[in-house]
Order: C-alpha cells, then sequence, then structure tokens
C-alpha cells in the first residue's frame, strides 16, 4: 500500500530512535523533577517549575538557539561534553535527541508531578512505620501508584519529540540520514517540485504511528487503573 | 516500657502530654480532637514534637535536647491505621509481606501461619484491598503491622471505619492478641466499651493534656464524668 522510498525509511527510522531516546533520557530527570516539584518544599521551586516549562511558551527557534549556544560546537557546555566524554551533540543525531527531550520534557514533568500529587499521602507514611526508606518508598510504593501518569507523560513527550520541528532544526539543521525527522523530511519535500507524493506518504506514517502511541499508552493506562480495584 | 513527654503546637491547637506505658495494652481515651492520634504518630516518628522525649526499652526514639530523632522506618514500632492504608497495588500477600521485605529478614513462614491463622485472613491472600470488605480490610492491616514484627504496636481506633457486628468481629483478635503475642500496645479510642474489654492501663487526655493516668476506674469516671454533663 504505502510504498517508501529508502530515503523515507531513513527518515522515518530515524525519527522512532530520536523519540525513543529523548523519552528514555529525559525519564530518570522527569521523575526526580517531578517528585521535588509535588513533595518538596525548596528555596527556588518557583523558579525550577519556571525554567521547566520554559519550552513549553518559548518559541521553538528560541529553544533551538539556545540548546545552540550551550551545546554547540563553541558553546560552554557542548565543548566541555565533547572534550571529557566524548558527546557531541552539533548537527548529529543525539543533538535531535536533546532537543526534542527538552521540548517534551514540560509534558513529561507535568503528567508525573500530577499523578504524583494525587497520592495518598498517608500511604506513603504507612509505608515508613513498615520500615521503608525513603528509595524504597519511592519505588514501591509511589512509582507504582503514579504509573498511569508517568506513562501518559512518556507518551506526551514521546509525541512531541516526534513532532519536534523548530527547535530541532535550529540547532541541529536538517541534514538528510543524520538529523532530517519525519517533521523535517515533511517541511523539504513540501519546498521541491514533485514533493507532494512523498510528502503525503510520511504524513500518513505520522499519523499511524502516533495512533499507534495513543492506544498503547491507554492500554498501559487501563491496566494500571484496574489493578487498584479488585481483581 | 514506653515513656513519652513531648509537647507539640499544630495551629489554635497545642499538646503537652506526659505518660508512661507499661506491657500489656494502655487506652489512649478521650473525645475526638483531644489529641491522640497526634501524640501516636509522634510515637511512630511521623510528626516531630516541638519539644521532649520519647523512650522505649533502653533506646531514645527522640530527645528535642539531645538532638535525637529516629525516622520513622527504623523505630520498628508496628502502626495500625483508622482507615488501614493497605496498599492499593499489592495484594493481601504482599502487603502481609512488604514489611518483612523492607526490612531484609528471611522469610518466616511460621509466623504468617501464626499470624494468618489468628485473624482468619487465609483465603483472602490473593485479593487486592479494593475486592475486600472494612472487616476484612482491618484484620488485613492488623497483619501487616504485626508481621514486621514490631517491638510495639499502635492502634489508632482500628474498629472506628466499622459497624457493630464487625467490631464483634475483630475484637477478639485483638484480645487474642494481648493474652498471646505479648506485644506491648498503644490504644487508640473514644469509645470506652471497647477499651473495658481490651485495655490494661488508661490515659485519659482532654485537650491535649493529660487528665488522668490508672487502671479501667479511669474509664468509669471519665464516663461518668461526661454522662453527668
Amino acid at each position: 500500500m504505502l510504498d517508501l522510498t529508502p530515503d523515507e525509511w531513513v527518515a522515518i527510522h530515524l525519527s522512532l530512535r530520536i523519540a525513543v531516546v529523548a523519552t528514555l533520557v529525559a525519564l530518570p530527570f522527569g521523575l526526580a523533577i517531578a517528585w521535588l516539584l509535588a513533595r518538596r518544599n525548596f528555596w527556588g521551586k518557583a523558579l525550577l517549575d519556571g525554567v521547566v516549562h520554559l519550552p513549553l511558551v518559548l518559541p521553538p527557534v528560541v529553544t533551538g538557539y539556545l540548546l545552540l549556544i550551550s551545546f554547540g560546537r563553541r558553546g560552554p557546555i557542548g565543548a566541555f561534553l565533547a572534550e571529557t566524554f566524548g558527546i557531541v551533540f552539533a548537527f548529529r543525531w543525539t543533538g535531535a535527541a536533546l532537543a526534542c527531550g527538552v521540548m517534551g520534557f514540560p509534558l513529561l514533568v507535568r503528567a508525573i508531578r500530577l499523578s504524583i500529587e494525587a497520592i495518598d499521602r498517608r500511604l506513603e507514611d504507612a509505608a515508613a512505620t513498615l520500615g521503608a526508606n525513603r528509595g524504597w518508598l519511592f519505588a514501591t510504593v509511589t512509582l507504582p501508584l503514579a504509573l498511569p501518569g508517568v506513562i501518559a507523560g512518556m507518551v506526551l513527550c514521546f509525541a512531541k519529540a516526534l513532532g519536534e520541528f523548530g527547535a530541532t532544526i535550529t540547532f541541529v539543521s536538517n541534514i538528510p540520514g543524520e538529523t532530517q525527522t519525519i517533521s523535517a523530511a515533511i517541511y523539504t519535500y513540501t519546498n521541491v517540485p514533485g514533493g507532494d507524493a512523498p510528502a503525503g506518504r510520511l504524513v500518513l506514517v505520522a499519523i499511524a504511528i502516533s495512533l499507534v502511541a495513543l492506544i498503547i499508552s491507554e492500554w498501559f493506562a487501563r491496566r494500571a487503573g484496574t489493578r487498584f480495584h479488585g481483581e | 516500657m514506653l515513656a513519652v513527654d513531648v509537647e507539640k503546637r499544630l495551629g489554635d491547637f497545642s499538646i503537652a502530654a506526659a505518660f508512661a506505658a507499661a506491657d500489656g495494652v494502655t487506652a489512649l481515651f478521650g473525645a475526638s480532637g483531644s489529641g491522640k492520634t497526634s501524640i501516636v504518630n509522634m510515637i511512630a516518628g511521623l510528626l516531630t514534637p516541638d519539644r521532649g522525649r520519647i523512650q522505649f526499652g533502653d533506646s531514645v526514639l527522640f530527645d528535642s535536647k539531645a538532638g535525637v530523632n529516629v525516622p520513622a522506618h527504623r523505630r520498628d514500632i508496628g502502626y495500625v491505621f483508622q482507615e488501614g492504608r493497605l496498599f492499593p497495588h499489592l495484594n493481601v500477600a504482599a502487603n502481609l509481606d512488604y514489611g518483612r521485605w523492607m526490612r531484609g529478614r528471611p522469610r518466616d513462614r511460621a509466623a504468617t501461619a501464626r499470624v494468618v491463622d489468628l485473624l482468619g485472613i487465609g483465603h483472602l491472600m490473593k485479593r487486592r484491598p479494593g475486592a475486600l470488605s472494612g472487616g476484612e480490610r482491618q484484620r488485613v492491616a492488623i497483619g501487616r503491622a504485626l508481621l514486621m514484627q514490631p517491638r510495639l504496636l499502635l492502634l489508632d481506633e482500628p474498629l472506628a471505619s466499622l459497624d457493630g457486628a464487625r467490631k464483634r468481629e475483630i475484637l477478639p483478635y485483638l484480645v487474642r492478641l494481648r493474652d498471646e503475642g505479648g506485644i506491648p500496645m498503644i490504644y487508640v479510642s473514644h469509645h470506652a466499651p471497647e477499651l473495658r474489654r481490651i485495655a490494661t492501663a488508661v490515659v485519659l487526655l482532654e485537650g491535649g493534656r493529660v487528665a488522668a493516668c490508672g487502671g479501667l476506674d479511669v474509664l468509669t469516671a471519665a464516663t461518668a464524668e461526661l454522662t453527668m454533663r
């Protein structure tokens, strides 16, 4: 039915890889910050909350530009990471994953934070009296009870990463096979003569991936939900 | 032997209470709002006193002067909450096993069997708390606190959420526990008839202060006074 060219397959494969890596790498940071925002009071909490949510309200081009000047080859963080760990973001797929992760991060944190706030803290008190220290308490009570929200956040982050365009193209450009995701490929095809057919095919693929992600997350959330209500 | 001497301000309400509890079942008795639950929470380590000292046997659990405050998870004190507070994502067997698991102790099948048998909850093991009745839930909560093998058991109105029939169903288990288990218990209630069956000593609380301490006769005097009013 869909006769995709090798170039289109490359873009699809790259998009999926970038979105999956962005979501998985963002997850531990998202859990930690969501927990801090939901459960702790500390100096600068409002500031942290604001910085986390900034990519949601800033123009994506601005976020991309900020990433470029800080994580680019000559950026302070980029130069440091390249020299000490050999991790290069500039014009690589890893940079695209970073941009997508940053853009999806507020959605991830928001969903997890809300689900942690909804947990009855008295259950955590009960776990403490039974001998659970803070780490075990999080792993055995907080995290399992927040799971529907964690999954929802991951799907939102994945979807955002898959569709991200502005920050990615500003930060790592639009290089086929390296940083050209589905969105960037569609944009490129719509700017060349005869690009309507490949653009259309990629649009259908993007719709299909998004639908599948939604259905999977619904299924997970429902399963996690029913676990709490009897057999 | 538990020795409590604590002060705590909670908004407009303040607690300043000192009492000692020997082995057996010590009742904290008083009207709602007399500070019973707050005191029990301070013993458990869930609420930090402003000032004072809490000692169990040789171990100091809290001492504001010495700067000691043992965290709840290291106090070895079992707590049966009014609303059970079973973990909804774990089945009954995992709820019962939680304390042993968190404390990294070996599985003791004989101890589990004894408690499960005492409370009559063997047929519930595979169920989740959402599928239990109020009485069953409370029995599992008692079992969960017992199976962590605490050195002291706190029970905060363990029967309050139950109707008369369920109360009569659970009370005998607690009396058996008192007579067989040998674990000292602090039993919070505002219901004198319930305490007459279970308590061996009574601490009467009024407005965050200890109004009287003693045997079951304290209950009689207190209830007579309440009726007089």
